[in-house]
């Protein structure tokens, strides 16, 4: 963990609004993502995964605004920039060439009336204007390579090609810039089983030649436990436990983080005995006063009910839980 | 930091290759493109049939004698009774009645092949195909000009408006525009011909050209006549036209704009107008295209509604003439031209769409 | 679904507006008659082509009749015109359209080609040479005819959507009980089209009303009634514009207009719901609340200023 911070997220909240009042999607996130690092981010649909992306990219759509927080990003060369306070016209310069994103459903985010070759090209001469087309073309080729797909498909149109090729190819587009930072939104969901391994084993590949961080989310823990340096684990809005993988697996501190632990079976474990987590996600319109969790909590208590618990650093990971308040006398219980 | 050669590649595809990629893509999908383009053609070609049997159809089997009817209505008329050429022209152009029904189609088919429309009843003894030759090029010019600028017009109006929705433009166009697609179009023409030409005198009351200045298309004073006289009509056509494709081109860009690959645009750090025109527009247009060619036949009757309100010497002031003429053989002439027309049109909307859209070509 | 499509405001506007205009067309000649003295088909040889005025609140015609009343009357003409054709449209659209994309198989190709061969065609040149054949011919006959010509759309609309309720689990399951086809069309897939078909009924109406106006306006409508369409076409062959009359082609051109805005007052609401993308709420909601957060900035100072020129 000695390298440099490539974006410091702090205090991050995203507001739905509705003529009927807001719901915030996401509230107070913090994180340091360091260069070259793979932070997952787990939780159940609904948690603010899938709208923490689009606010890290600051791709939100409405009625999404960001509310509050800044986003700093440390470019390798240069003073560190707050993306949130960037004009639309200085963020497009800095677009793939140091941020870039896998969307989850690959068939939708190929133009279907381009060929796969032109949705490179067009990117890579944007951003270097001295690129000609054939030589642009010549990248685009090496690019595909690069995840298993022949050049000779390039003039192809997305619907001719298969759903894993899509896929990967979207992988190829992110790194057509060589970008520093590669944020992933569910990569893997639309795609079958064995494909999920290639692509994952690629992304670690990538990773290793050419250094990008990444910020991986999904609502599959165990496939985070194989990729991630770090791992966020997101309910209602809020990173309520952050730690290394290893950490979080193996002394899981928020009683949430255990249960979600619990409904997966490990891939390279013995097989534990499985349990759901009973209830489901809050209404963000309505928030509770206390801990979001606190109504589906196997431990829930009156402390529970009174505030939010902030992240507070216990042992290796930061956990938001009143059960490691060392103020409550409940706390003693932890595990 | 550019690999050359990639050691890491995966070379061991889970895919299979898509269906009928044996010859490699560009053969197999110009042979794709083909092959849907014929099936259209083949479509078009049988309506086509569809439509001219139908013409010979209908007046064997309406309730009366069509050419007896004929007969009377020209007498009212004239005042006097028909000549003898009148009677026979009447009774051969619903066929000659001592052959059966297979000789008459066949006949009329015959017919068609040379143009031959029959002789007008009102305007005896002028051909019909003289008759529809005269007017035919003013309707193509009034039509195609005002459906081009107009499909044009809205739907880069409309693009524009879709990009933002919710804006100062979008939210005073987007009412106004409802109710003008809901105007009947001879109705407005009627408003417009009072206003401008009536009460503002800007326009000329009615015609297709100065009847002052000779005929002839060699003559820049004529040429100018006719964009002085078609202006008005023109005008009154392309503000109700283009209100139809604002309204859809908007809606589908609304739509459009918030698809993930138009979002990934933007990511890439593409210039805007790349992303609008590349990525979101391109794509929209597509059902326009379609609603072009669906709408060429409605397009079609209020500019012949129109041409009859300016008096336009086009289909539409044939049409009306030949209605209260009762003048069948030229309004079952007119009748052809229209069906024929709109089936070209969509015909050549096909084929754009063809070319606009690559995933027409694979379809099987 | 109904329930909110009915709530919105412009649906309920829309609807108001049939509303009115069908109890003005079943009351028409009690209207003109009681509420307005004149009968519409009365002469007031005192007042011919007259300007809005003068006992006669939107003037009078050249033969000197009420143009009020007559606008009144003419509610009938149009309105029935269009609710006949659209019931007998609708309908056919119905008896086409939903068994096609029951059956399937070869039933279904050789309708969807007869659909699509009549879909092709221009219906308004159908309607023409067919409303020409027998011209004169009474109000219902031209119903008729616009009917005849009208259904194709809407069969085609109605096959697509039948074939995706074939499809899904509820009707799956019924056939595997082993109920009847004609059961499962009745009980099963018709009452979730329902909301297609009543959308598709007020369209049918006033492309029917468009219809019998263009025919009167071409001299092939019904002879026996006055309609909008009458009217205007009685305006046009007798010089209104020459002289001026704009008050004898208005008001019924008008009455059409209105009426084709409310088939799409209720349209849009049903988009609003169907598509709710197509709503542009949310962005006016972000761009006020960029807005108050710019003025809040500003109230602080100058300090803040240097982030207000950012854009979502």
């Amino acid at each position: 963990m000695t390298d440099p911070a490539l974006l410091q997220v702090d205090g991050l909240s995203v507001d739905y609004l509705t003529p009927q009042g807001s719901a915030r999607a996401c509230s107070d996130i913090s994180f340091t993502l360091r260069r070259g690092e793979i932070l997952g981010v787990a939780g159940e649909s609904g948690s603010g995964k899938s709208t923490l992306i689009t606010a890290l990219t600051r791709l939100q759509r409405p009625p999404a605004v960001t509310s509050a927080g800044r986003i700093v990003y440390h470019p390798a060369d240069g003073e560190p920039v707050d993306l949130v306070a960037q004009s639309e016209r200085a963020l497009r310069r800095r677009r793939w060439r140091q941020l870039a994103i896998v969307m989850q459903s690959a068939m939708d985010c190929l133009n279907p009336v381009m060929r796969l070759g032109a949705q490179f090209t067009d990117v890579l001469r944007t951003h270097d204007p001295s690129l000609d087309r054939a030589a642009a073309w010549q990248r685009a080729g090496e690019l595909v390579r690069m995840v298993g797909i022949a050049p000779d498909r390039l003039p192809a149109y997305p619907h001719e090609l298969s759903g894993g090729m899509r896929q990967r190819s979207l992988i190829a587009l992110a790194l057509a810039c060589d970008p520093d930072l590669v944020v992933m939104d569910e990569p893997t969901t639309a795609v079958d089983v064995v494909m999920q391994r290639q692509i994952l084993a690629q992304v670690l590949r990538l990773r290793e030649r050419f250094g990008f961080a990444v910020v991986f989310v999904t609502h599959d823990l165990s496939l985070l436990l194989e990729l991630a340096d770090r791992i966020a684990i997101m309910y209602a809005g809020r990173i309520v436990e952050i730690g290394s993988s290893a950490d979080l697996y193996h002394r899981p501190k928020h009683p949430y983080t255990k249960g979600l632990r619990d409904s997966f079976p490990p891939l390279h474990a013995p097989l534990r005995e499985l349990s759901g987590i009973p209830g489901s996600p809050p209404d963000l319109r309505d928030p509770l006063p206390g801990c979001a969790f606190g109504p589906r909590c196997p431990r829930a208590h009156a402390a529970c009910e009174q505030a939010v618990p902030p992240l507070r650093t216990v042992e290796a990971q930061d956990v938001a839980c009143v059960l490691y308040d060392p103020q409550n006398p409940e706390a003693t219980a932890h595990a | 930091m550019r690999p050359a050669a990639d050691p890491d590649a995966i070379r061991t595809t889970t895919d299979p290759p898509p269906a009928g990629t044996a010859p490699g893509p560009a053969p197999r999908k110009r042979r794709g493109a083909l092959r849907y383009f014929r099936r259209r053609l083949g479509f078009y070609l049988f309506t086509a049939w569809a439509a001219v049997s139908l013409n010979f159809v209908l007046p064997r089997f309406m309730p009366g004698n069509p050419a007896d009817t004929l007969l009377r209505d020209l007498q009212d008329q004239t005042g006097q009774a028909p000549t003898p050429e009148q009677v026979h022209t009447a009774q051969t152009f619903f066929g000659d009645p001592t052959k059966d029904l297979l000789g008459q189609y066949l006949d009329y088919w015959k017919n068609l092949a040379h143009f031959d429309f029959g002789v007008s009843v009102t305007n005896y003894p002028t051909p019909v195909s003289q008759l529809v030759g005269q007017a035919l090029p003013w309707t193509v010019l009034l039509v195609g000009t005002t459906t081009v600028l107009a499909w044009v017009l809205g739907t880069a109006l409309g693009a524009y408006m879709g990009w933002k929705p919710g804006s100062r433009f979008d939210a005073i166009f987007a009412p106004t525009t409802t109710f003008l697609h809901a105007v009947p179009p001879f109705w407005l023409s009627l408003v417009a011909l009072w206003g401008f030409s009536y009460k503002l005198g800007w326009f000329p009351v009615g015609g297709g050209y100065d009847p002052k200045v000779p005929f002839s298309l060699n003559n820049v004073w004529f040429v100018l006549s006719v964009l002085k006289y078609g202006a008005l009509p023109a005008c009154t056509l392309v503000f109700v036209g283009f209100n139809g494709w604002l309204f859809s081109m908007r809606n589908v860009m609304v739509t459009t704009v918030s698809e993930d690959y138009v979002l990934l645009a933007r990511a890439k750090g593409l210039a805007a107008w790349r992303v609008l025109f590349k990525y979101a527009a391109r794509n929209a247009l597509l059902p326009n295209i379609t609603g072009l060619a669906m709408a060429i036949g409605g397009i079609l009757g209020g500019t012949l509604m129109t041409e009859m309100v300016f008096s336009y010497p086009g289909l539409g002031l044939l049409l009306m003439k030949a209605t209260t003429g009762h003048d069948f053989p030229v309004m079952q002439a007119v009748f052809l031209m229209i069906t024929l027309a709109v089936l070209v049109a969509n015909l050549i909307a096909d084929s754009v769409y063809v070319l606009l859209d690559p995933r027409t070509r694979d379809e099987g | 679904m109904l329930n909110g499509i009915l709530r919105k405001w412009n649906v309920r506007i829309g609807l108001g507006i049939f509303a009115l205009a069908l109890l003005v067309a079943f009351l028409g000649p009690w209207v003109a008659q009681s509420l307005i003295g004149w009968s519409g088909h009365q002469v007031d040889y005192h007042a011919i082509g007259r300007p809005p005025g003068h006992g006669h609140l939107l003037g009078t015609n050249t033969a000197g009749n009420d143009v009020l009343a007559q606008t009144v009357l003419g509610a009938r003409g149009s309105v029935f015109v269009g609710l006949v054709s659209a019931v007998l449209a609708t309908v056919l659209a119905a008896a086409v359209g939903v068994p096609s994309g029951f059956v399937g198989g070869r039933y279904d190709r050789v309708m969807t080609a007869f659909t699509n061969v009549f879909l092709t065609l221009p219906s308004f040149a159908l309607t023409l040479i067919v409303a020409g054949y027998v011209q004169g011919a009474p109000w219902l006959m031209i119903a008729l005819i616009i009917a005849v010509f009208e259904w194709p759309g809407g069969a085609r609309y109605l096959r697509s959507q039948t074939l995706s309720l074939r499809g899904r689990d509820f009707t799956v399951a019924m056939r595997m009980v082993g109920e009847t086809r004609l059961r499962l069309v009745f009980f099963e897939v018709m009452p979730h089209l329902t909301g297609i078909i009543s959308a598709m009924f007020l369209r049918a109406m006033v492309a029917g009303i468009f219809a019998e106006a263009g025919l009167a306006f071409l001299g092939i409508g019904s002879t026996d009634t006055i309609s909008w369409g009458t009217m205007i076409a009685d305006a046009h062959s007798q010089s209104a514009i020459l002289n001026g009359q704009w008050w004898w082609f208005v008001p019924p051109g008008l009455c059409i207009a209105v009426l084709g805005m409310a088939t799409a007052l209720v349209n849009f609401g049903i988009d609003e719901i169907t598509n709710p993308r197509l709503s542009a709420a949310g962005r006016r909601l972000v761009k006020k609340f960029h807005a108050a957060r710019a003025a809040g900035r500003r109230a602080a100072g100058p300090a803040a200023a240097e982030t207000a020129g950012r854009s979502t």
